[in-house]
């Protein structure tokens, strides 16, 4: 047995005995159990936030409760990496600044925080000081959990007390110096971590604060969807007009018509939230996770509240724009016609809640055409929900157009069927390019005819 | 565990165990093998000789559509025998070789390279015995035509343990394909092929003109890399 | 390698595990998920999947998967030997040609056509009705081996509703509940509700024939199809989009989500139930069962890294192709093997096909376009199949649906020329250039009686890359499906003459059955169902007589084949089965059957 498979073996949890081959008939048992005979098996991330919770567990109300905000506040989308443990961290965030991995926050009490004490982990949430006094990163959204109420963090904590213990550490952070020195960080808050408790606004309905309370708190939508400056806090000013964020553009959620939310009516958000997809979009990039881990398993009025909220926020300023030049539409529309319509169709325009139609689209108009450029070459998988659990995919385009093509068959799209927005230069493909590593072919697990 | 060569069918690929969702990574793609560089790498120069007569006539040039010559058939024979397909790798040529029946199929014990290779230098070796002028190439095209009609119905026999027919319906089959390809594959080139039939190559959506009955569809040929509207300036 | 080194390695044990995953793995994987059951399905193809294996900017390429068999099995690893008749010696398929099996995750049903039919009633009572309404001769003649299946359509009809929901099947119904209905095939069984999305929309030769079709007074009707015409949520939640007849459909995996295959309508689900573990690259080299043979232990396996595996499992489900089904049951000693000499024995018993001709139609002054296509892009007549028409005095049993198809042009492959012209030169190149878009073919899908001498074994000679021998096919068509398909193709040429065409080329069946040409992977047999365990392997839910916690899917459970697609029948009898072990067998695990 190599040394891989024993290590694939365990992180399954499988039981594994060497025999000898002609034992096996009688390793088994002879006799037929009543099925299912073997009915445990791993939790899933998604299982792990939605199974139910029995009325006979002891403080069954606030694990429960515990258990719809750790989804609200998408706590799975940082605390899972990638083969990993339900919230045993470990994912690799690239901040501007550096990279940082998610802490375990299982209830393992020697890696995770099962030796936390309740004020411990308020402290945490509500002033980004961690169990020791130290700062913690701000890459944690401690800025918009500050907002969240004594009791939802105390059930968030119970909640994560009760889940199973996965004794992990994540690897070390890499962050340059002085970046590395945490107390830097006191720094940072000093100037930037100027966010207050909630504060509901009684000129407002009922739903719309309960919409701003998950929206600015646990929700901390704003952590990819408002600019940062130079120091990675958020430009206040422009709370919610979109941002880049790893190679991504987290879009606009204000009312512009163009880039914003204006075309969407409060239930075509509140359906974007449940499943990822509506008549306007699909939920792709790092949003992928959040309908998946977060978004999909919150209930309707909450999903509502947040798009009522969402709908009155301040129009973002539009941007304007330039004359595409005509040989780039031109060839942009050829190479439309014969690479995109398949999924788009002639026109752009789509198929509802499978792939996007293109007109008056938000995602193609927003000012920074890093996300399409992205969504181009690498391709996007729209996130997934009991309700609506097909990934559906767009493939990736690198090995089949060159940077000045996807310029030009992204130039028009942002310029066609009633979208206006600057025409997409070679040289910024050529560096989204670079930065996703796609310059050489990414082949799979078929390609074995390659000579 | 042996560092196992990826693979495009059922064993080689790394096993894997999949739970919990469906798996996807960025960027990935079955790319299609294309091919590049100039000249032949498989053919030697006598082979390359026969190869360009002898597909010369199962396709030949005029007006109507380009010759197979023309469409760059010699070129795609030429890296599909260097390739995968010439060293059989979607063949089964294990032991025992009888001949069987016709209805049996292929039953060489040769991969497509090497049936190639010794059918060539048979049928050069039959041309030299029976005609006054020494290999196929230099026949004239009426004589070119003859050889290939007594391979493809079997009367001319061939020395070197090839079997004429099977060789003649390989390099028929393989003729058309390299005609009627994608360019990607170094034949058909300029999709002068599907332009002489009408097919509009990797085209995916047609819905606009399934009930648009006896109407020309406007669209130009496309492979899967493009086609001269995608660059024109 | 040597067998006594050979290190096996004991894995935990599981409910139920699924030996291959295509349609059937898939279906009965999420049924048995559902019941709460852990389960394991062990594929020895690789992962594929829409986005990353057939995406829109690579599936349409005819060398690389019609000619390439790039996602098809690849015989250079595993094949099977064929002959026509015992007296002969049975050689490999070393190249694939007649049928184009499957591999990988989802295999077959990722480029399959989605044709979705349903078996008329008379088929599963072959042997009974046309005995009674033609005689004893008519089920005997010819050595046929023609049996009734143990289930009837009624039994199934839920079934084929759940698979037709599953896939958001495109059609019209003909037959709702009784009630004949315009449109649709008046001849079909009753179905319990309207197909789930309307039909496609016809081209342009499809149209002329269901027209020459009426014309004739036979009753055209749109082929029934998983080619989506728009787009579809089914039960599972799982989404299909509106195909765009871009005619890369059978042999081609589908860059769009509008055909439905395992990757499109389940595994978006059953991949996170957290009791589902798919492994792929793992092949069973056979079923272990206890020292008696009267129950299995689980099955052994082996990786693309050469490690071997045991695989304890309460229930074993062969959910491989048919002729993977019927090697295992011969490798692991499930039932007694078939022998044609004696009639004895019932594993292997019964291998059966599809008995297929067509006729080219040529016209000068219409333009077809044959490159909008689908898989399953047709009008039909089912007037001719089955026992939709009396054949008294034919001489044969059986039938055929005749189809006025367009699955795609795809030159390589589907350039027609007329009768006369050579297959290469000036002459050849003129004709397919003349005719490309002029032109189209009539399918003529016939039935498949079983005979005597029709059988699969394993090979005597011939070896697979683990040591294990090769099946064996011997296999004829009868004098039954001769006589069949002559009368069928002629039914076709008065319908392609009825379209006032320039010229028409007829492809009869002749001679015998050829391992070249492609004609369609629609392999049956060998495995079949049965109500008595000495005339069949498996009881009507498809478990094995003699080992009772192993089941065997697919088309192998077909005692002979009928004139229809087999996808649908076999994807029913998968519900059908799963539905009797989850309400019965896990109470009680033993025989459901007495």
């Amino acid at each position: 047995m190599s040394p891989l498979f024993r290590l694939r073996a365990q992180v399954l949890g499988v039981g594994v005995v060497v025999t000898i081959l002609g034992f096996t008939g009688l390793a088994a048992s002879q006799s037929p159990a009543i099925l299912p005979a073997q009915s445990t098996w791993a939790l899933t991330a998604t299982g792990l936030l939605s199974q139910p919770i029995a009325d006979s567990t002891p403080d069954a109300a606030q694990l429960r409760r515990g258990q719809y905000l750790v989804a609200a506040g998408d706590c799975m989308s940082c605390h899972l990496r990638d083969g990993g443990q339900p919230l045993a961290g470990g994912l690799r965030l690239n901040t501007p600044f550096g990279v940082i991995y998610s802490a375990n926050i299982t209830s393992d009490t020697q890696t995770g925080i099962g030796a936390w004490t309740n004020d411990q982990f308020y402290h945490a949430m509500h002033d980004g000081i961690g169990m020791h006094g130290e700062n913690l990163y701000p890459a944690f959204p401690y800025p918009w959990f500050r907002r969240v109420s004594r009791d939802d963090v105390d059930a968030i904590f119970a909640f994560l007390k009760s889940t199973p213990a996965v004794n992990y550490t994540p690897p070390a952070n890499d962050l340059p110096f002085p970046l590395s020195i945490r107390s830097m960080v006191k720094g940072w808050n000093m100037f930037f971590f100027n966010s207050r408790d909630f504060q509901a606004d009684p000129r407002q309905s009922g739903e719309w604060n309960r919409g701003a309370y998950l929206v600015n708190g646990l929700g901390h939508c704003g952590g990819c969807h408002t600019p940062k400056n130079a120091l990675g806090a958020d430009r206040s000013s422009q709370e919610l007009y979109g941002a880049r964020l790893d190679n991504w553009v987290a879009p606009d959620l204000t009312g512009n018509d163009r880039t914003g939310l204006g075309g969407w009516s409060i239930d075509d958000v509140a359906e974007y939230l449940r499943n990822g997809r509506n008549t306007h979009a699909g939920a792709g990039g790092a949003m992928a996770d959040v309908v998946t881990y977060s978004t999909s398993l919150m209930s309707d009025e909450d999903r509502r509240a947040m798009a009522v909220y969402l709908k009155s926020q301040t129009v973002s300023p539009s941007v304007s724009h330039q004359q595409p030049d005509s040989g780039a539409m031109r060839r942009g529309a050829a190479i439309y016609s014969d690479a995109c319509a398949s999924c788009h169709l002639e026109d752009g325009v789509g198929q509802p809640r499978l792939f996007p139609p293109l007109g008056h689209n938000a995602m193609l108009q927003q000012a920074d055409a890093t996300g399409l450029e992205h969504l181009v070459l690498a391709g996007g998988r729209i996130g997934t929900s009991a309700s609506r659990p097909s990934p559906l995919t767009m493939p990736s385009f690198a090995w089949k157009l060159s940077d000045s093509e996807i310029a030009d068959v992204t130039t028009y799209l942002r310029n066609s069927w009633g979208n206006l927005a600057s025409a997409v230069s070679v040289a910024e493909v050529h560096d989204v390019r670079h930065r996703l590593g796609l310059q050489a072919t990414q082949l799979t697990v078929n390609s074995g005819d390659q000579n | 565990m042996a560092a196992a060569a990826i693979h495009d069918g059922e064993l080689g690929a790394p096993a894997q165990t999949f739970r919990g969702s469906v798996p996807w990574r960025e960027g990935t793609a079955d790319v299609p093998p294309g091919v590049s560089g100039p000249g032949y790498v498989y053919f030697e120069p006598a082979e390359a000789a026969f190869i360009e007569a002898a597909v010369g006539r199962l396709i030949p040039n005029d007006q109507v559509g380009p010759g197979a010559i023309e469409a760059g058939v010699p070129f795609f024979l030429d890296r599909q025998l260097a390739g995968p397909f010439g060293r059989g790798d979607h063949y089964y040529l294990g032991g025992p070789w009888p001949k069987g029946t016709p209805e049996q199929g292929y039953q060489s014990r040769f991969s497509p390279a090497q049936l190639y290779r010794a059918a060539i230098a048979a049928i050069d070796s039959y041309v030299g015995a029976t005609f006054d002028r020494a290999v196929f190439s230099k026949l004239a095209t009426d004589e070119q035509d003859k050889v290939l009609k007594g391979l493809e119905s079997g009367e001319i026999g061939l020395d070197g343990g090839v079997d004429a027919r099977s060789f003649f319906a390989m390099l028929l089959q393989n003729t058309k394909e390299g005609y009627f390809s994608d360019p990607i594959y170094g034949g058909n080139r300029d999709m002068a092929a599907w332009k002489m039939i009408g097919f509009p190559g990797a085209h995916y959506d047609y819905k606009e003109w399934v009930s648009r009955h006896g109407e020309r569809v406007p669209y130009p040929p496309v492979g899967l890399k493009g086609r001269p509207g995608w660059t024109q300036s | 390698m040597d067998a006594e080194l050979t290190v096996t390695t004991t894995l935990k044990p599981v409910d139920a595990v699924l030996v291959g995953f295509g349609w059937t793995g898939a279906i009965m994987g999420q049924q048995l998920c559902d019941a709460g059951l852990n389960v394991v399905a062990l594929e020895r193809g690789p992962w594929r999947d829409t986005a990353t294996d057939f995406a829109t900017g690579f599936a349409q390429d005819e060398l690389r998967y019609m000619w390439r068999h790039h996602l098809f099995q690849n015989v250079a690893y595993d094949t099977l030997t064929i002959r026509n008749n015992t007296s002969q010696q049975a050689l490999p398929m070393r190249r694939l040609g007649a049928f184009l099996l499957g591999t990988g995750v989802g295999s077959g049903g990722v480029h399959w056509n989605g044709q979705i039919w349903r078996f008329l009633p008379s088929d599963f009572v072959t042997r009974s009705h046309n005995q009674q309404r033609y005689g004893q001769k008519a089920v005997s003649d010819y050595d046929l081996t023609v049996q009734d299946w143990g289930v009837t359509y009624g039994d199934l009809e839920p079934y084929y509703d759940q698979f037709d929901k599953l896939c958001g099947t495109s059609g019209k119904a003909g037959n709702l509940n009784g009630d004949i209905q315009p449109g649709g095939n008046p001849f079909e069984g009753p179905r319990s509700s309207e197909y789930p999305t309307p039909p496609m929309v016809q081209t342009y030769a499809p149209t002329l024939f269901g027209q020459a079709a009426a014309g004739l007074g036979h009753h055209p009707f749109p082929h029934p199809t998983g080619n989506l015409s728009e787009s579809y949520v089914n039960p599972l939640g799982a989404q299909l989009g509106a195909c765009t007849y871009c005619g890369f459909c059978e042999k081609f995996g589908c860059g769009n989500y509008s055909k439905a295959s395992p990757q499109t309508t389940v595994l978006p689900y059953l991949m996170a139930k957290p009791n589902f573990t798919l492994k792929t690259e793992c092949e069973v080299l056979r079923v272990e069962l206890t020292p008696d043979g009267k129950r299995s232990t689980g099955v052994t396996y082996v990786n693309s890294a050469g490690e071997e595996f045991f695989q304890p499992a309460e229930i074993v489900i062969l959910s491989a192709y048919v002729l993977q089904n019927v090697r295992l049951l011969l490798l692991s000693g499930i039932g007694k093997p078939y022998d044609p000499g004696t009639g004895e024995g019932v594993v292997g018993k019964n291998y059966a096909y599809q008995t297929m001709s067509s006729v080219n139609v040529f016209f000068d002054d219409k333009i077809l376009n044959p490159f909008i296509g689908a898989g399953a892009l047709a009008t039909v007549i089912d007037d001719f199949n089955g026992d939709n028409f009396d054949h008294s005095g034919l001489g044969f049993i059986g039938g055929a649906y005749i189809a006025g198809m367009v699955t795609g042009g795809r030159p390589i492959e589907m350039i027609y020329t007329p009768d006369g012209t050579p297959a290469w030169g000036l002459e050849w190149k003129h004709a397919a250039a003349k005719n490309y878009l002029r032109s189209f073919s009539i399918s003529v899908h016939g039935s498949c009686m079983s005979h005597r001498g029709n059988y699969l074994d394993l090979d005597p000679t011939y070896r697979d890359v683990h040591g294990r021998p090769m099946l064996r096919m011997t296999f004829d068509f009868t004098d039954n499906e001769h006589k069949m398909s002559d009368y069928l193709t002629d039914r076709a040429a008065e319908v392609a003459r009825a379209m006032n065409p320039r010229e028409i080329r007829l492809n009869r069946r002749t001679g015998s059955f050829n391992v070249t040409p492609y004609q369609t992977t629609h392999n049956t047999g060998g495995a079949i169902m049965g109500d008595n365990p000495s005339d069949s392997v498996v009881n009507k839910y498809l478990q094995c007589w003699d080992v009772p916690n192993v089941f065997s899917m697919g088309a192998g459970a077909f005692p002979q084949n009928a004139g229809y697609n087999p996808t649908g029948t076999v994807a029913a009898l998968t519900y059908h089965a799963a539905h009797e072990i989850t309400t019965r067998y896990l109470k009680n695990p033993g025989p459901l059957v007495q």
